[in-house]
């Protein structure tokens, strides 16, 4: 294939609402309670509306905001490091974030602090992914990869170590969160504030984003400030992360899944990918937490849980298939 | 030896401009104006600092001490996006890490005299396709640049420098992969550029019969921070070349003018 598809920005992103609206509907539809948006609109006083409006719709409104969230890290730090297989938990960022949300917990901290450290620990993380990553001259894949699975395996230990140390009774709460979970979501105010923040923010620098891709020299040739743009995505990615985190635990491989398929369906422009990717990344974890919550009913499974089973497959092929395609 | 003879105004000025890299003295005191209308081409051996001084020249890496204007205004105090709406830059290798279209690609050189919530227009596009019409490209639009031949994929390069329309084009060895037919028809076509619209031209090369043919300007990195410069016809003689290179040359005669053969 030498031609890349090429879909009219507007389509793509018109049809990726639309899809997103789909998904709401079907994540509000599903559920342990038989009741529909049809049967809550036509009896809004009923119990089970009630359940619809009060529990169901605060989790898919906070499963949307998380998956955007980490649609745009992973697609933020994609161009930051200069490779498409970059994603906020391979590299070990969410690891980060959970252990700083951990220690905070273990700390008595609550509200407003958790996310506070959890954006600590993906900064720091990044810090230590950048410093660690940069070979000579550019990046480099095997390096990047291998610092990333390195820094999570380190994370996981920091985490099994604040498991053994914490109270019995919190445990089954923090594993549960660890492994990617949103069935204690709440209405997602933080998130949809950090959520608009970054995506203005992304979308203010997305033509410049595009130029990135390319190096940071080609980029500062065609005017871009780079230190400048350094700085405001590593911060904004470090942000998307720790609060998509602090929401639903780690979530792997939106933040691969989502930039993947909207490059392969024609949206490689980041002013088109940033915002396709925001609600491609959202409807992908509402998908996941609906299937979570209906393919053991009445158990439920951990919406990480799934997005993996997703997600490695596609890694691993992605994986592969660089090394067979021509490059250069 | 700088050229006062043309009354253009100066487009880029280097005063007492001292460059290194590593533990290589590039240039020491370096005097240089730079006006439109001119093609310069800069010639030494590996590692001698072509790149380092094309690179300071774009801004993109500071001078040891001295100061270069464009404008007449120092080029540190300006904002990336002025410099880049007058200073294009061709680098030595193209590293693509994402799919993008050779569209997309050459649109890219609009990006400086675009805001940051504005979308190419009819003009942009128009631009883009006569670029790549003029280095043979034409047809290639929606081709994969991850798949193209590196000759291609260095006219795609190009093609991205003259969509941005600079008034001053710093080319690192701009005939990099390039066949005989295609390193004669793109120095022709940046040569026309020089002369029609008095755009200045910058050129890193590494064949001194292109460098004589086509630059007007020499400037010689001959090690130490040693240079020389001035009007390609007083330059370009047998011995200093011999000396630039430190291998014996012979010179021929051919219908198109002087050139040199490895001795």
């Amino acid at each position: 294939m030498t031609a890349l598809s090429r879909i009219h920005p507007v389509t793509l992103l018109l049809g990726l609402a639309g899809l997103t609206v789909l998904a709401i509907w079907f994540s509000l539809d599903t559920g342990s309670a038989p009741i529909t948006v049809a049967d809550a609109l036509r009896d809004p006083g009923t119990s089970e509306a009630r359940i619809l409006w009060q529990l169901r719709l605060p989790r898919a409104l906070s499963a949307f905001v998380t998956g955007a969230l980490l649609g745009l890290a992973g697609a933020l730090m994609q161009v930051l490091l200069r490779n498409p297989l970059a994603d906020p938990y391979v590299l070990g960022v969410s690891g980060g974030a959970s252990v700083g949300a951990l220690l905070a917990l273990l700390l008595g901290a609550s509200g407003f602090w958790v996310p506070c450290w959890a954006f600590s620990g993906a900064l720091f993380s990044m810090l230590l992914v950048f410093s660690l990553a940069h070979g000579r001259g550019s990046w480099d894949t095997t390096r990047l990869l291998l610092t990333g699975v390195v820094l999570a395996s380190g994370w996981g230990a920091l985490i099994s170590l604040l498991l053994a140390i914490s109270p019995a009774a919190r445990i089954q709460g923090m594993l549960f969160w660890l492994m990617g979970d949103l069935s204690y979501a709440q209405l997602p105010a933080v998130g949809g504030v950090v959520l608009a923040l970054v995506a203005v923010t992304a979308l203010r620098f997305s033509s410049a984003l595009n130029l990135m891709r390319s190096g940071a020299l080609h980029a500062a040739s065609l005017g871009v400030p780079v230190t400048r743009m350094r700085l405001i995505i590593y911060i904004s990615a470090s942000l998307a992360t720790a609060v998509a985190v602090t929401q639903a635990g780690n979530i792997g491989f939106i933040g691969l899944l989502a930039p993947h398929m909207l490059r392969l369906g024609g949206g490689r422009d980041y002013r088109v990918l940033v915002p396709g990717v925001m609600l491609l990344g959202g409807t992908l974890l509402l998908l996941a937490d609906a299937l979570a919550r209906s393919v053991i009913a009445p158990r439920q499974l951990p919406a990480g849980v799934l997005t993996a089973l997703i997600g490695i497959p596609l890694f691993l092929f992605l994986l592969y298939r660089s090394r067979t395609t021509p490059h250069g | 030896m700088v050229d006062t003879g043309s009354a253009a105004p100066t487009l880029l000025r280097c005063i007492g401009v001292d460059t290194d890299v590593a533990d290589v003295s590039v240039t020491r005191a370096l005097q240089l104006d730079i006006q439109g209308g001119q093609c310069w081409c800069i010639l030494g051996r590996n590692g001698s600092g072509k790149t380092t001084l094309l690179h300071t020249l774009a801004g993109l890496r500071p001078p040891t001490a001295g100061r270069i204007e464009l404008d007449g205004r120092p080029l540190e105090t300006q904002q990336r996006r002025r410099i880049a709406q007058q200073v294009g830059v061709l680098f030595q290798n193209q590293d693509d890490a994402f799919p993008a279209t050779v569209l997309e690609t050459v649109l890219e050189g609009r990006h400086p005299h675009l805001h940051s919530w504005q979308w190419e227009g009819a003009s942009d596009h128009a631009l883009a396709s006569q670029a790549l019409s003029q280095l043979g490209l034409s047809g290639f639009e929606d081709r994969d640049i991850q798949t193209l031949s590196g000759g291609e994929r260095q006219r795609v390069a190009i093609a991205t420098v003259l969509t941005q329309q600079p008034r001053l084009l710093l080319l690192d060895e701009p005939t990099n992969h390039l066949d005989l037919h295609h390193q004669l028809s793109v120095l022709e076509t940046l040569l026309a550029l020089c002369r029609e619209q008095r755009r200045a031209i910058v050129m890193v090369l590494h064949d001194v019969n292109l460098a004589a043919r086509f630059a007007d300007h020499l400037l010689l990195l001959l090690g130490g921070g040693k240079v020389r410069l001035g009007e390609t016809k007083q330059i370009m003689k047998t011995a200093v070349l011999e000396q630039l290179y430190g291998h014996s040359l012979v010179r021929v005669t051919t219908p198109t003018g002087p050139a040199w053969l490895p001795g």
